[in-house]
């Protein structure tokens, strides 16, 4: 199955003298975390069935420098920003689309200040735009009828304002998209945000990841469905400690898309 | 002796409105300790921010109870106002409802006032109840014992007093009209005091002429006492909602800004023509290193400080917070509270050194606010969300953390291996960054 997938690098364009459709920012966790590797591939998958013209950066990829600043490194931030900046405007990238909302507001809101200004997208986003253009076909397969629910990456929804595009996309899948109590700009945080991610939680009487995953049953969804890698580990992390991964899988909206296409 | 009423009004007015000028100074002197922050730019949004966040109350009705409710204390705060202003008029001039010549329009307006008095009542009332009876749990959490829930109740003992004085008076009013006592002629339309005319039934025209007097100037008496305890409450909203909003972030949520003296610091780094030995230029001697992040309120923007003195303690931001919700030390609103507490310290301290502020061995980090709240952020914005006045907490967080991180290394340690990852290989884990492109194989 992998062999079938190409990804091409940006260095590979540079010497095909070609310019790419978009850059895919696969981001650290896509690009070594295990679950999240799987993500990167369904959306992968899904670019080469739309023919898109992608390329990656491949070992010129570095950390965008995000969990750093939300942990209070402002100079390795910079560092790290103007060294992807360096590289990324020698490819002369224009436009970056990227599975992990972390890399996505960061490359979209705090590069520009830093001489990196791209048309960056989430990867829902554009997953959409492709739908729209008639480049993308969603079949709802075998979650035809599901209940599903969607939790809100911070760093998509409040943080950046799209509610939408992951939603419209389940919906294509004619599932059935069920809210939890907490949701779009009022949604939960999964836990991980802010680098909390890399530590242990300050005490309390409970994890964020619970709590969130509490909200996510009380839906009573078949799946819970993501649009962040971190977001993907915490609510699959809660899934496990309430003992319900037998029944309830929780999946990036790519996944699911490629997925109910067999791809 | 004629005038002696009017005398004593003017020097109430006076002392009142005086000493209001005096603390807003202060505030504004307090405010004015933060460092500088450009918020100059897009003054069309920011206006449209205000009308509608503040004027319109657009995020208040996102909680549809307390909503509607504080919108009707809102709206019959800035109605019965004008209620002020004539009772100001004819204390100042010795006349008795001036603007009764209005007719029609003052029947109307009466009448109005009255009704919104009477809502206002019945809405401190729930508020009351919702805070000392049904205890929801955003007004029980450790920051709001003592000073903050008498506060939160002072307000509201305040404005069922004015508001029953000011149907007392408008009752008594109308029973001398209708006694036809002399100085009051018919003049005004009252829907809700007139049911309580059978308080005053057989009273003499002078005992009803002592208790409307009296009414009024409690009231106005109340009113400028109730301006004045602004400053010294969580009140002072009704004020600073305004600027606040029109002051509020305009960028998305995500957007933290990046810190221009760090770009100055890594161009440095990045740039090859750059001497690292070189003996810095003429006069550069004299520019003190730049401070990273905030650790005290004068590091902090005279936005966040303002954004302290606006905060209204509702707690909106604290029961969306994922780490409070979860049993974390972290509440927002507590980051607001020690915010406004410890720069009030800090004015006291520069008003009793002659202008000059004194070392007193105390800062806002650690003797506030604890490494461990900080640290409990997942920067997740639902209480910059939350706030109705655009208040955002997770600013002064970032700012606290950035001088822990880049001032005093001290980040757990968990946070100390990542970002040496970060900076080693390119990663928040130990992975080698030439093996980026694995998965495409696996």
């Amino acid at each position: 199955m992998s062999d079938l997938l190409k990804v091409p690098t940006m260095a590979e364009f540079m010497a095909a003298g070609k310019q790419p459709e978009v850059l895919f920012w696969v981001g650290c966790a896509g690009s070594f975390d295990d679950r999240a590797k799987k993500i990167t591939k369904a959306f992968v998958k899904l670019l080469n069935k739309s023919n898109v013209e992608f390329a990656v950066l491949g070992t010129e990829e570095s950390c965008t420098g995000d969990p750093a600043k939300r942990a209070g490194n402002e100079f390795l931030f910079q560092m790290q920003a103007v060294t992807n900046i360096e590289v990324m405007n020698a490819y002369e990238i224009k436009k970056i689309v990227t599975a992990c909302p972390h890399c996505f507001n960061t490359i979209k809101n705090e590069y520009p200040g830093l001489g990196g200004t791209y048309e960056v997208m989430h990867h829902t986003q554009f997953l959409k735009s492709l739908l729209n253009d008639g480049r993308l076909t969603i079949e709802g397969g075998e979650y035809k009828g599901k209940r599903i629910t969607f939790h809100d990456p911070c760093y998509l929804g409040r943080a950046n304002n799209v509610y939408e595009a992951p939603r419209d996309l389940i919906r294509k899948l004619d599932a059935e998209l069920v809210e939890m109590k907490s949701c779009k700009s009022r949604g939960l945080c999964c836990g991980a945000g802010g680098a909390q991610m890399f530590k242990d939680a300050e005490p309390g009487n409970k994890e964020v990841n619970i709590e969130r995953t509490e909200q996510a049953l009380e839906t009573k969804p078949e799946i819970i469905a993501a649009g962040c890698p971190f977001c993907n580990t915490m609510m699959t992390d809660g899934v496990k400690n309430k003992e319900k991964e037998g029944q309830i899988a929780v999946m990036d909206i790519a996944e699911l898309i490629a997925n109910a296409q067999d791809l | 002796m004629e005038y002696l009423p009017q005398i004593v009004f003017a020097i109430a007015l006076i002392i009142g409105v005086g000493y209001f000028a005096r603390n807003v100074k202060r505030i504004k002197r307090n405010i004015n300790l933060g460092r500088d922050e450009d918020v100059s730019d897009n003054k069309s949004q920011r206006w449209k921010n205000m009308t509608m966040i503040a004027l319109g109350q657009s995020k208040m009705v996102k909680r549809p109870i307390a909503g509607i409710l504080h919108v009707i204390v809102y709206v019959g705060f800035v109605i019965i106002n004008i209620e002020v202003l004539e009772i100001i008029i004819d204390g100042l001039t010795g006349k008795h409802r001036i603007f009764s010549s209005a007719g029609t329009i003052y029947d109307v307006l009466i009448a109005s006032f009255e009704i919104l008095a009477f809502l206002v009542l019945v809405a401190v009332i729930v508020f009351w109840l919702r805070r000392n009876v049904i205890k929801l749990k955003r007004f029980l959490s450790s920051e709001m014992k003592g000073w903050p829930k008498n506060d939160g109740n002072i307000i509201l003992y305040f404005e069922v007093v004015l508001m029953c004085l000011f149907l007392t008076m408008n009752a008594t009013d109308l029973q001398l009209q209708l006694n036809g006592a002399e100085g009051y002629a018919n003049a005004g339309s009252f829907p809700v005091s007139q049911y309580l005319l059978p308080l005053f039934d057989g009273l003499s025209n002078a005992t009803l002429i002592a208790i409307e007097r009296s009414a009024w100037w409690l009231h106005i008496l109340g009113i400028l006492v109730f301006l004045n305890y602004l400053y010294f409450s969580k009140h002072l909203h009704i004020l600073l909602a305004f600027p606040n909003t029109y002051y509020g972030n305009l960028k998305p949520k995500g957007q933290f800004g990046n810190l221009e003296e760090v770009t100055n610091e890594v161009k440095m780094m990045m740039d090859p023509n750059v001497d690292p030995f070189a003996a810095p230029p003429e006069g550069a001697e004299a520019a003190v290193p730049a401070k990273f992040g905030a650790s005290d309120v004068q590091d902090l923007s005279w936005v966040n400080l303002m954004n302290a003195y606006s905060c209204t303690e509702c707690g909106r931001c604290t029961s969306e917070c994922p780490a409070n919700q979860t049993g974390k030390k972290l509440s927002p609103r507590k980051i607001m509270m020690d915010t406004r507490d410890r720069l009030e310290e800090v004015g006291k301290n520069i008003d009793a050194n002659k202008g000059e502020f004194k070392d007193d061995g105390k800062q806002l980090l650690g003797d506030y606010i604890t490494n461990e709240e900080l640290w409990a952020c997942t920067s997740c914005n639902a209480c910059v969300e939350a706030c109705p006045i655009s208040i955002d907490p997770l600013n002064i967080i970032m700012q606290m953390r950035q001088y822990l991180v880049m001032e005093q290394s001290a980040a757990p340690m968990e946070l100390n291996n990542m970002m040496t990852n970060i900076e080693n290989n390119g990663a928040p884990w130990p992975y080698n960054q030439m093996d980026r492109l694995n998965w495409k194989n696996e």
